[in-house]
């Protein structure tokens, strides 16, 4: 099983490489973007194929290091 | 004489200008790998130095968290013992919970590496007990992550709590942006202000002859 774990900076939280992006989108004169934000992705290739431990066990890894949550949320995906 | 204890992570790259800093200023020294599980015994102060723990990677400080001398080292904070974390020892700080907020990349996301003008904001602390509140230091700062974040709660306690150390000024003490961070912060305290953590670099302002001598007076704060 594979866990996808998607963090971002918290709503509310300034995103400077978002914004960074976002200018450089418009300087590029690509219309229509009304917000940008950046986060990272971390892909887990997990031994165990019960959903509900996997699940259990990897929010415990985003709740411990991979995520800062004063900052950051998180979500994860199993496929 | 004190003795003080310097950690030392992979990409750490203060912990030899720290020992210097330490050793001029009449204490006895030890650079402690993080693997080890222990403090010295005869330890007075801990340093947590700046660098590039692990190069940074995940974020900032996040996983030399869990190094294995960092169990020690929240042991002896919980007991009330001192420990510094300077720059990237301050991200190590706040991801291992001992000190609140976090740190973000800088707003106009440059390294800035420069002389800086800082204001004492509070000096009821060890720290800053040599210095006098806003009295304005000139101390460098080289960081790419120093974009001090903490919520509005958060913000309040620190306030009415004086755990707030330093702010990024001009040379009249008025607050700068330098980093971004909230109103300028640019070190904090501890609620039992045991444990500090500022961006800037005090062991890299021990000689006039080398721009500013104002570190002296705060890591002697410490050791007094």
């Amino acid at each position: 099983m594979t866990a996808i774990v998607n963090i971002f900076l918290k709503n509310g939280v300034l995103d400077p490489q978002g914004k960074a992006i976002h200018h450089a989108l418009d300087a590029m004169n690509f219309e229509g973007v009304e917000d940008v934000r950046m986060g990272k992705q971390i892909v887990l290739k997990l031994t165990s194929d019960n959903k509900e431990d996997a699940m259990k066990e990897v929010e415990k890894m985003a709740e411990e290091i991979l995520a800062n949550t004063v900052i950051e949320d998180y979500s994860i995906e199993l496929v | 004489m004190k003795h003080v204890a310097i950690l030392q992570f992979p990409g750490t790259n203060c912990d030899l200008d720290t020992q210097y800093a330490f050793e001029k200023l009449s204490c006895t020294t030890d650079i402690i790998w993080h693997k080890e599980t222990a403090l010295p015994k005869n330890t007075d102060l801990v340093i947590v130095p700046g660098g590039f723990s692990y190069g940074d990677y995940l974020r900032s400080g996040a996983i030399a968290q869990f190094s294995p001398i960092m169990k020690a080292v929240i042991e002896y904070a919980n007991k009330g013992g001192k420990v510094l974390g300077i720059c990237n020892g301050f991200q190590v700080l706040t991801e291992v919970g001992l000190l609140p907020g976090a740190l973000k990349r800088n707003i106009g996301l440059h390294f800035i590496s420069k002389f800086q003008t800082l204001k004492v904001v509070n000096n009821t602390n060890d720290f800053l007990a040599k210095c006098s509140n806003n009295e304005v230091l000139n101390i460098p700062i080289a960081h790419a992550d120093g974009n001090y974040y903490i919520d509005e709660n958060g913000f309040k306690e620190l306030e009415e709590n004086e755990q707030i150390l330093l702010r990024y000024s001009d040379e009249k003490g008025e607050p700068v942006v330098i980093n971004g961070s909230v109103t300028s912060i640019a070190g904090v305290c501890n609620k039992t202000k045991n444990v500090f953590g500022l961006m800037p670099h005090p062991e890299r302002a021990l000689e006039n002859i080398l721009g500013s001598n104002d570190g002296v007076k705060m890591l002697e704060g410490l050791i007094a």
